[in-house]
C-alpha cells in the first residue's frame, strides 16, 4: 500500500510518525485478510445488500425541508474548476 | 423509593399504571442515580432532565432535535442535530422521555468503548474492566440502573458484545426491520438500532415500538414487530437448537465455554432438541467483515469536512483514521476486485451457510465474546489483537440475521452472555429462547454493586 | 491547396460527447425538497439528506427514474432490466456527502443510437442517473456554497467517439435538446445549466483504427456556438502540436472566449480514482417488459417522425423541420391542416403562413380565416395591418396631430392612406380599429 497516495485519496492531513504506525498495523492487518485467497468465489454473486428489497421509489412530492435562514456556507477559496 | 430503578420496561409501565408513583417521581429518581454513580462510570455524553415520560438513554449516535449528537467523536463534540432519527420519534409517540445520550467508540468502531474522544465508560461489574463496545454507554446505563432502557446500535457485534460484558439484555434486530433514517452511518449495508434492556420482554416491546417502515430509509421493510404479552411464553418443548462446531473452537476461553455449555444443557432441560451444525466459512467471516466495514465507513465519513458542521478531518480517531485509510485502499482502483469485490462474495457464503443451517435447526445458540471483560488498556495497542473479538457476532451483520444476547452466568464475577440467533425476521423465535432460558434462571437478578 | 488544408487531411478528428440534462421534476433526486432552485435564497431548498448531515439517508424519486428510461427509450437504448446506483468519492467543497450519488457498472440505459442529418449514426454508449451538486460562487479570498441544487436530478448520456467534425457535435446537442424538450423532461437550457457538454476530443492520422492514447476534455462551455469554437480550435491545435512533433497530453480544458483558445484547467497527475461501489443505503432497480413497454407507449411522436410526415404533406424538409422545432408548433400546425381542409386551405398554405410567425397565442381559426382572406386578396391579419398602420401614422405626423387635438374624423384620412399604401388590399374596418388603437394608446 503507497500510504502517502491512500492518505491524499482518503483527504487525511497524516503527520509523518502516522504514516509510518498504520503503515506497519495496516500491513499486518491485510496480511490477516489475505486468507479470504483461499476461499473459491468463481461461482459466487456478490452480496452488497440484505434488505431483500427492490424498487423502492417515491411520488414526486414537494416534502418539508429545514427552514435554514443562515444563507451561505463558506470555507477558504477553491480556485481550480471542477 | 430507591428499587423504583430496579424496576425493568414492562414492571415500570404496569407500576405507573397502577399509580404507584408518578413519572415525574420516576424521572427524578433516575436523574439522581445517574449524578451519584456517572462520574466514576463516564455512561453519559449529555443529560436532559424531565419530569414526564419513561426515562431511555439513546447511544450517541442516534441524532436527537436540538439535543447535542456527538457519535464518540471530537469532530462532532458541538454537533446540534436540526432533526430527530426516526427511532427517536417513534420512541417519543410512546411517551418516552430522552434521559440522555450515551457514550460509545468514536462512529461506531471498537470493541471495547475505549474509542471514545471523551474517556472510556467502565465496567460496572469491575470498575477496571471493559464494558465493551460500541454501545458501551448505553449497556452500563441499563446495566447499572442508570436508564429503565436504552437504544443501542450493532455494527459487528456492538449491542450484543457490551450486553454480554455487562450482563444485561442486548438484541440485534435483523436488518431492515428498524429505520436507520437518523442513525450516523457507519457501514450502511451491516448497522442495526436495537433495544439494549433489563429483561428479555422488555427488548420485545422496544422492537415492537422502534420496528417498522417511514419514508427515508430505503433499505427498512415493513415488517412491524408485534408485542404480545405472555405469547412469547409457549415455551421451547421441541424447538432444533443449533451448535456451530466452529464457534467452539480455539479461540474461545475454557471457562467461557464451560458456561455456555452449561446455559445449553439448560436449554436441553427445557425441552429444546441440541443439533450440531456447522458453519463452514465462519473462519473466513472476520476477514471479509474487516474489509467490507472499512469500505463502506471510508465513503461515509467522506461527508466530515468541517464546512457545513463539524471540525477538521484531522480531529478524527486513531480507530477512525485506520479504517478509513483500510476501506479507500480496498475500493482503490486496482485493488477493488481482490478486496471489496472478493468481500462481498465471500459475504454471499456466509449468508448461504446461515440458509443452510436454518433448514435443519430454528436457532442457532453459542458465546457472543470469545472472554468475558478485560483489563482497560490492555487490547488497545493492537488493533487486529481487538478485531479478534467480534469472530462470534459479525456473521449475523453479514448475513442481516438477528441476534440475542441474555445474561447465562458468570466467570470471575465478570457476565457472560448467551447468543441466539435466527432467521432474517424470526425476532419471535429467538426472544422466545430467551424468555424460557430468562424465566429458567436467576441471572437476570444479578446486579452490580455500586 | 494551402498548407493547412494538407495539413488537415492527414488527420481525423475522434470525438465523444457527455451531456448532463438536469430533470424538470418537481421534487428532487433522492429527497423530497424543492428542486425548482433558480433564483432562489441560498439554502432554503435544503434537507438533512441533500445537505448531507449524518445519519441522512437517500429515497429515489419515481418521476425521474421514468424520465431517464424514456429519454433512454426516445435515444433507442435498451434498459436494463436490473441497474444498481454506486457511489463516486471525490472531495470538494459542493459534493456534501464526500460521494456522488450516481451509476457506473450496471446503468439504467445502454447500447442505443441518434442518426444525424449528414447520415452519421452517433452510438450512444448509456444514459444513466445521478444527483446534482451544490453551487459555488467566489467572493475574495472565500468560497460561498449554495446547496438548493444539491440533488436535483440529472441524467448523463455519453456517446462513443464517433463524431468527426464539430458540426456533427452542434447538430446531435441541437437533437439531444429537442428531445428533452419534446418529452417535457426538462428545459434543456443551454445558459440557465439545465444542459451541459463536455467533449472528449483527439486526433489520429486518417485511417488509423486504434484510437489514439491522449485525449482532451472540454469541460465548463455553456454555448453550442462556444463548444463548436472550442472543438474547432482543439483540433487545430493538436494537428499543430504532432505535426511538430509536440508530446499531446491527457488533460481537461476550458474555452476562453476573449482570447479564442482552450486552456488547461487540470491534468492527468490529478486524475481522480473515485472508487466507485455500490450504493447500501438504496436497494437494487428492477425494470420488468411491462412498465417499459406502458413508459414506451407513453412517449409522444419525436422530431424527426414528425418531420417525416410533414415531408408526406409535400412540405419540403427544412421547412417541416421548422414546423416540427416545437412539439406545441408541429401539433398546432396539424390542428390547422385538419381544421382547414372544411375550407380548402391547403396544408402548403398554412405552413408557409406559419413558418414566419410561430406565436403560441395563435388561434386555429383566426389562422385559417387570416389566410382565406389573403388568398381573397384582403388582408385581415392584425399583425401586418398594425405594421402598416404605423408606416402611415409616422408617415403622416399632421394627421396625428389633429386627430389627438380632438378632431377624430382625421380618422378617414388615415385609412385612406393605409388603404393607398396596400393598393386597397387592406380590410378598412380592420384598419380603422388599428389605427384608433395606437392613437388612443401612443
Amino acid at each position: 500500500m503507497n500510504i502517502k497516495h491512500v492518505a491524499k485519496l482518503a483527504n487525511l492531513p497524516l503527520t509523518h510518525h502516522e504514516e509510518e504506525k498504520y503503515s506497519e498495523q495496516l500491513s499486518k492487518i491485510l496480511k490477516y485478510i489475505e486468507q479470504l485467497n483461499q476461499v473459491d468465489t468463481s461461482d459466487v454473486e456478490p452480496t452488497f445488500n440484505v434488505s431483500g428489497q427492490e424498487n423502492v421509489i417515491s411520488e414526486d412530492k414537494i416534502g418539508e425541508c429545514l427552514d435554514w435562514k443562515e444563507g451561505f456556507f463558506k470555507t477558504k477559496g477553491v480556485f481550480n474548476n471542477e | 423509593m430507591s428499587d423504583l430503578t430496579s424496576l425493568t420496561l414492562v414492571q415500570t409501565i404496569k407500576a405507573l399504571q397502577d399509580k404507584q408513583f408518578s413519572e415525574e417521581e420516576l424521572n427524578k429518581a433516575y436523574l439522581d442515580r445517574i449524578n451519584s454513580l456517572d462520574p466514576k462510570l463516564n455512561i453519559f455524553l449529555e443529560k436532559k432532565k424531565n419530569t414526564r415520560g419513561i426515562p431511555a438513554a439513546i447511544k450517541d449516535v442516534i441524532v436527537t432535535k436540538n439535543i447535542k449528537t456527538t457519535a464518540g467523536s471530537k469532530i462532532l463534540s458541538n454537533f446540534i442535530p436540526p432533526y430527530n432519527a426516526t427511532v427517536v420519534e417513534k420512541l417519543l409517540e410512546q411517551d418516552i422521555s430522552i434521559l440522555g445520550k450515551t457514550n460509545c467508540d468514536e462512529f461506531a468502531m471498537g470493541s471495547s468503548g475505549e474509542n471514545s474522544a471523551f474517556g472510556p465508560t467502565k465496567n460496572p461489574w469491575d470498575l477496571t474492566k471493559v464494558p465493551g463496545g460500541t454501545s458501551s454507554g448505553s449497556a452500563v446505563a441499563v446495566a447499572s440502573d442508570s436508564c429503565v432502557f436504552a437504544l443501542g446500535s450493532d455494527t459487528g457485534g456492538s449491542i450484543r458484545q457490551p450486553a454480554s460484558l455487562c450482563g444485561v439484555v442486548g438484541l440485534k434486530p435483523s436488518y431492515s426491520r428498524v429505520s436507520r433514517y437518523g442513525l450516523i452511518a457507519a457501514v450502511s449495508s451491516f448497522d442495526t438500532i436495537g433495544p439494549i434492556t433489563k429483561s428479555v420482554d422488555d427488548a420485545a416491546l422496544v422492537l415492537d415500538w422502534i420496528s417498522g417502515s417511514d419514508n427515508f430509509d430505503s433499505n427498512c421493510k415493513n415488517e412491524k414487530f408485534t408485542f404480545r404479552p405472555r405469547g412469547l411464553e409457549a415455551g421451547i418443548k421441541g424447538l432444533k437448537v443449533g451448535i456451530p462446531k466452529e464457534y467452539f473452537g480455539e479461540g474461545l476461553e475454557a471457562s467461557v465455554k464451560k458456561v455456555i455449555e452449561d446455559a445449553i444443557k439448560k436449554l436441553e432441560q427445557l425441552g429444546a432438541e441440541i443439533v450440531e451444525v456447522s458453519l463452514p466459512h465462519s473462519q473466513y467471516a472476520l476477514a471479509a467483515y474487516y474489509i467490507l466495514n472499512p469500505s463502506e465507513i471510508s465513503s461515509n465519513m467522506g461527508r466530515y469536512d468541517g464546512i457545513r458542521f463539524g471540525s477538521d478531518r484531522q480531529d478524527f480517531g486513531e480507530e477512525v483514521k485506520r479504517r478509513i485509510m483500510l476501506g479507500t485502499f480496498a475500493l482503490s482502483s486496482g485493488y477493488y476486485d481482490d478486496y471489496f469485490a472478493k468481500a462481498a462474495k465471500v459475504r454471499t457464503l456466509v449468508k448461504q451457510d446461515f440458509e443452510k443451517a436454518f433448514t435443519s435447526v430454528d436457532v442457532i445458540v453459542g458465546p457472543v465474546s470469545p472472554t468475558t471483560a478485560w483489563n482497560l488498556g490492555e487490547k488497545i495497542d493492537d488493533p487486529l489483537t481487538m478485531y479478534l473479538q467480534d469472530i462470534y457476532t459479525i456473521s449475523a451483520n453479514l448475513a442481516g440475521i438477528p441476534g440475542l444476547s441474555v445474561p447465562c452466568g458468570f466467570v470471575d464475577s465478570l457476565p457472560v452472555g448467551l447468543q441466539i440467533l435466527g432467521k432474517q425476521f424470526d425476532e419471535e423465535t429467538i426472544l422466545k429462547v430467551g424468555i424460557a432460558f430468562e424465566q429458567a434462571t436467576d441471572w437476570k437478578k444479578e446486579k452490580p454493586k455500586l | 491547396m494551402e498548407k493547412g488544408e494538407t495539413k488537415a487531411l492527414k488527420y481525423e478528428p475522434v470525438i465523444g460527447l457527455e451531456v448532463h440534462v438536469e430533470l424538470n421534476t418537481k421534487s428532487k433526486m433522492f429527497c423530497r425538497c424543492s428542486a425548482d432552485y433558480f433564483g432562489k435564497q441560498p439554502n432554503t431548498h435544503t434537507c438533512p439528506v441533500c445537505l448531507g448531515l449524518p445519519g441522512a439517508l437517500p429515497y429515489i424519486n419515481e418521476q425521474a427514474i421514468d424520465d431517464c428510461i424514456k429519454i433512454g427509450l426516445a435515444l433507442n437504448c435498451q434498459i436494463s432490466e436490473k441497474s444498481l446506483f454506486e457511489r463516486k468519492n471525490y472531495f470538494y467543497p459542493d459534493l456534501p456527502k464526500g460521494y456522488q450519488i450516481s451509476q457506473y457498472r450496471w446503468p439504467l440505459c445502454v447500447i442505443g443510437h441518434l442518426t444525424l442529418e449528414d447520415g452519421q449514426v452517433i452510438r450512444i454508449n448509456r444514459a444513466h442517473m445521478e444527483e446534482d451538486t451544490g453551487k459555488l460562487t467566489h467572493q475574495g479570498s472565500e468560497t460561498l456554497i449554495d446547496f438548493n441544487r444539491s440533488g436535483v436530478p440529472l441524467v448523463e448520456i455519453v456517446t462513443e467517439p464517433d463524431f468527426t467534425n464539430s458540426s456533427q457535435v452542434k447538430d446531435y446537442a441541437k437533437k439531444l435538446q429537442q428531445i428533452f424538450r419534446y418529452l417535457g423532461v426538462s428545459n434543456a437550457d443551454m445558459e440557465r445549466g439545465d444542459m451541459r457538454l463536455e467533449a472528449n476530443i483527439s486526433v489520429r492520422p486518417k485511417g488509423q483504427v486504434e484510437l489514439p492514447n491522449h485525449r482532451v476534455e472540454l469541460k465548463n462551455i455553456n454555448s453550442f456556438r462556444f463548444m463548436v469554437a472550442a472543438i474547432e480550435y482543439e483540433i487545430k491545435r493538436q494537428i499543430e502540436a504532432l505535426e511538430k512533433g509536440e508530446k499531446l497530453f491527457q488533460e481537461t480544458r476550458g474555452w476562453n472566449e476573449d482570447k479564442k483558445c482552450t486552456y488547461v484547467q487540470r491534468s492527468k497527475e490529478d486524475a481522480h480514482d473515485y472508487r466507485y461501489f455500490p450504493e447500501p443505503d438504496l436497494p437494487e432497480l428492477f425494470q420488468g417488459t411491462k412498465k417499459v413497454q406502458q413508459l414506451k407507449d407513453s412517449l409522444p411522436e419525436l422530431p424527426w417522425d414528425m418531420v417525416e410526415r410533414f415531408e408526406k404533406l409535400g412540405l419540403k424538409k427544412s421547412d417541416a423541420q421548422i414546423l416540427a422545432e416545437s412539439k406545441e408548433l408541429g401539433q398546432f400546425f396539424e390542428a390547422a391542416v385538419e381544421y382547414g381542409k372544411e375550407y380548402d386551405v391547403t396544408s402548403l398554405q398554412i405552413a408557409n403562413y406559419l413558418i414566419n410567425r410561430r406565436e403560441s397565442s395563435m388561434d386555429i381559426a383566426e389562422v385559417i380565416n387570416n389566410i382565406m382572406s389573403r388568398i381573397k386578396g384582403v388582408v385581415t391579419d392584425a399583425d401586418v395591418l398594425e405594421i402598416w398602420a404605423k408606416e402611415v401614422l409616422t408617415e403622416n405626423p399632421k394627421f396625428v396631430e389633429t386627430y389627438k387635438k380632438g378632431k377624430t374624423t382625421v380618422i378617414m384620412a388615415l385609412i385612406g392612406a393605409v388603404m393607398k399604401k396596400t393598393a386597397g388590399k387592406a380590410d378598412a374596418q380592420k384598419a380603422k380599429e388599428i389605427l384608433e388603437k395606437l392613437l388612443n394608446y401612443a
